[in-house]
């Protein structure tokens, strides 16, 4: 970047040209909107469809209810048992695609990036239509089974029962694969822009030093792709946290989290201020681990 | 140094393909323990691929690599007794300077006072005392190579392997790492094996330099060999610099020879060259081993018509380029046949450089042991 963007301090007009259309944008339909609820969260219902400001601390008071609480806790669990999933199943994946050949390399990142082309509702419903009672996970398994069978009567053993289907759908363990197949891309693009960045040579002395694979994946891999590895859980905690659709259409009675809680307060409960206070409180949390996480990347900053 | 003539690394019968393109083809070496082994030859010819076989990065598609006596083909590289310094250095960038070079002690287990002893003798070593605690982007390209090259030091390899080690410093570094180098292989008694595409570098470290050309060896010898005792014309070409005649051999007798050169005249030389007679040679000759003066004034002349002392060759031609690199000259001159010879002169005195100008006639000579016959 060089001339009229760079020092816009002193070059005022150009860049008030290029930046008031999006700053309007965002005060008018991001900070807005945001402000509105921020004051409904110290609200009360005075009637069917009107609420009173009245600066009361009420809906924060019941929101950190042991009811509540323990929902919010959960989603984070949930949240971070996701991202932990991903960052498993991801650095492989980001690895494989950093030492793939060149030709490859473009094709690899496209089939990750795909399911982005598909709305997020009917990659549910899809993954839904695999995980059903009568679903393909379900026909396949019980084709593993009706063979596992037929192999036990080959060798004069009883043949096994008939084979009843799995419950893989509406509960805790449907929300976090449902979140999982929808975070992954988040986790796998950043640790491949970390792990691309990362001089191949580094690994090769690491590995003429006298260290193993595993070795060399632990004291040199993962420091380097410290960054990455930082932005990648950020990037898919906030919104497992946040996660709705998932847990509304793949979760069970047990497994609604914190998102579907809100939309109930906004919906059935019509109880928009207490809607408006746990909003809140997700979002003060999330600017918490923000502010951790940038917090220690500057304090490795200074170490440097 | 104590030099012993047993072979620390036998290459044998070395192939390395990467699909249809062969970077390495059917070459077989030995590298002696002691020696600065350097490799030399223009960029893709294979070199840094027979050192990455050698560090066990590279599998050969065909042959056998021993080190020290131990077959390599199932060794991966953490098991090998070999070190490399990386052409990027490969610091690591996470760990400070004493950190870096004690990696491979602390994953071999070593102890820890023991670490710190030798990690200070290494860094004492390669000059970085008073280092220890800097990290990697303290510090410039020259140092990070030290801490390169202390790491690979600090664990005692029969071999230390160098990928373009001074490709990366300005002029007036390389020059001091060329001797720092060589001073520091003297010093620890390991086998260096150096691969570079700078003949200054191969000269001045080397004690034997294979010259590669396509994934072959063109030539194996030392360096005054190589430069003055080029074995074709590759060689001739690639180390220093050099004007090659085509010509027919049509003398070759034990303490004589001619070589008919259309672009140069007959080239008389004062050994035989046991080459087939009437075969297509060439003679090469290097641009310092012609003198040059202005036609008459010759040296201890006693051919006037030929300008030329006793036993020199000679000829004639019209300066049609000069360069003044300040310790020499440069000249390109047009001979007679048409066709151009590059001569170098020194300038012993500040005048000199006044002596010729474009387009003036000279005379020049050289020895008749100066021209090289190149066979192929």
């Amino acid at each position: 970047m060089s001339g009229a963007l760079q020092d816009w301090k002193s070059q005022k007009r150009p860049f008030a040209a290029i930046a008031t259309a999006p700053v309007f944008w965002l005060a008018l339909f991001f900070v807005a909107p945001m402000a509105i609820v921020w004051l409904y969260s110290f609200g009360q219902n005075v009637g069917p469809a009107s609420i009173e400001i009245s600066g009361t601390l009420d809906n924060y008071k019941r929101a950190t209810e042991w009811l509540y609480l323990s929902i919010f806790l959960k989603s984070l669990a949930v949240a971070a048992l996701t991202t932990l999933i991903c960052l498993i199943i991801g650095f492989p994946v980001a690895m494989a695609i950093t030492f793939a050949a060149p030709k490859w390399r473009p094709w690899l990142l496209l089939g990750i990036m795909l399911p982005f082309w598909t709305n997020l509702l009917i990659r549910t419903y899809a993954l839904m239509a695999l995980m059903g009672t009568n679903g393909y996970m379900n026909k396949g398994l019980g084709g593993l089974w009706e063979g596992a069978s037929w192999l036990r009567t080959l060798v004069g053993m009883q043949p096994l029962e008939a084979w009843t289907p799995v419950q893989l759908l509406y509960n805790n363990f449907a929300v976090v694969l449902g979140l999982v197949y929808v975070h992954l891309p988040f986790m796998v693009l950043p640790l491949y822009s970390a792990l691309d960045r990362l001089d191949k040579s580094l690994i090769e002395a690491s590995l003429d030093l006298g260290a193993g694979h595993f070795k060399t994946f632990m004291k040199v891999v993962v420091p380097l792709a410290a960054p990455g590895i930082v932005a990648g859980v950020m990037i898919t905690l906030i919104p497992a946290l946040g996660a709705y659709l998932t847990p509304d259409l793949m979760g069970g009675t047990d497994s609604q989290m914190i998102a579907n809680v809100i939309e109930r307060q906004f919906k059935r409960a019509n109880d928009w201020p207490f809607g408006a206070a746990l909003s809140f409180l997700l979002i003060y949390a999330m600017f918490i681990l923000i502010a951790l996480q940038s917090m220690r990347a500057n304090k490795v900053k200074e170490v440097r | 140094m104590t030099e012993t003539k047993t072979p620390i690394i036998q290459i044998r019968n070395v192939s390395k393909r990467f699909g249809k393109v062969t970077a390495v083809d059917n070459i077989t070496l030995d590298i002696l323990a002691g020696e600065f082994f350097v490799l030399l030859g223009p960029s893709g010819c294979g070199k840094t691929t027979l050192l990455r076989m050698i560090a066990g990065f590279e599998m050969p598609t065909e042959g056998q690599i021993i080190i020290d006596g131990q077959d390599m083909s199932m060794v991966p590289p953490n098991k090998r007794p070999v070190n490399m310094v990386f052409q990027s250095y490969a610091v690591f960038p996470h760990m400070n300077v004493t950190d870096n070079v004690g990696y491979g002690l602390r994953i071999a287990g070593v102890a820890k006072g023991e670490i710190r002893d030798r990690v200070t003798e290494a860094l004492e070593l390669v000059k970085l005392g008073g280092f220890e605690d800097r990290m990697p982007d303290q510090m410039s390209g020259g140092q990070r190579q030290r801490v390169a090259l202390a790491r690979s030091l600090v664990m005692r390899p029969k071999v230390l392997l160098l990928d373009e080690p001074l490709s990366a410093l300005d002029a007036k570094l390389r020059a001091q790492m060329q001797f720092e180098l060589s001073d520091l292989q003297d010093k620890v008694g390991i086998t260096f094996v150096t691969v570079t595409h700078d003949q200054d570098e191969a000269l001045s470290m080397a004690s034997r330099v294979a010259v590669i050309n396509k994934g072959e060896v063109a030539q194996l010898a030392p360096p005054s060999d190589l430069y003055e005792y080029p074995a074709n014309r590759f060689v001739a070409d690639f180390v220093g610099s050099v004007n090659i005649f085509e010509g027919r051999l049509t003398l070759d007798e034990p303490d004589k020879a001619a070589v008919d050169c259309p672009g140069l005249g007959k080239v008389y030389l004062n050994h035989g060259v046991t080459g087939p007679h009437g075969a297509d040679v060439w003679v090469a000759l290097r641009p310092e081993k012609i003198y040059l003066h202005v036609p008459g004034e010759g040296k201890a002349v006693t051919a006037a018509s030929q300008d030329a002392p006793d036993g020199h060759n000679f000829a004639r031609g019209t300066i049609k380029g000069m360069s003044y690199l300040g310790d020499i000259t440069l000249f390109e001159i047009q001979l007679e046949g048409g066709q151009i010879i590059r001569v170098s002169r020194p300038n012993l005195s500040r005048h000199d450089q006044e002596d010729f100008t474009w387009d003036d006639k000279v005379s020049m000579h050289w020895r008749a042991d100066s021209p090289v016959v190149l066979l192929s």
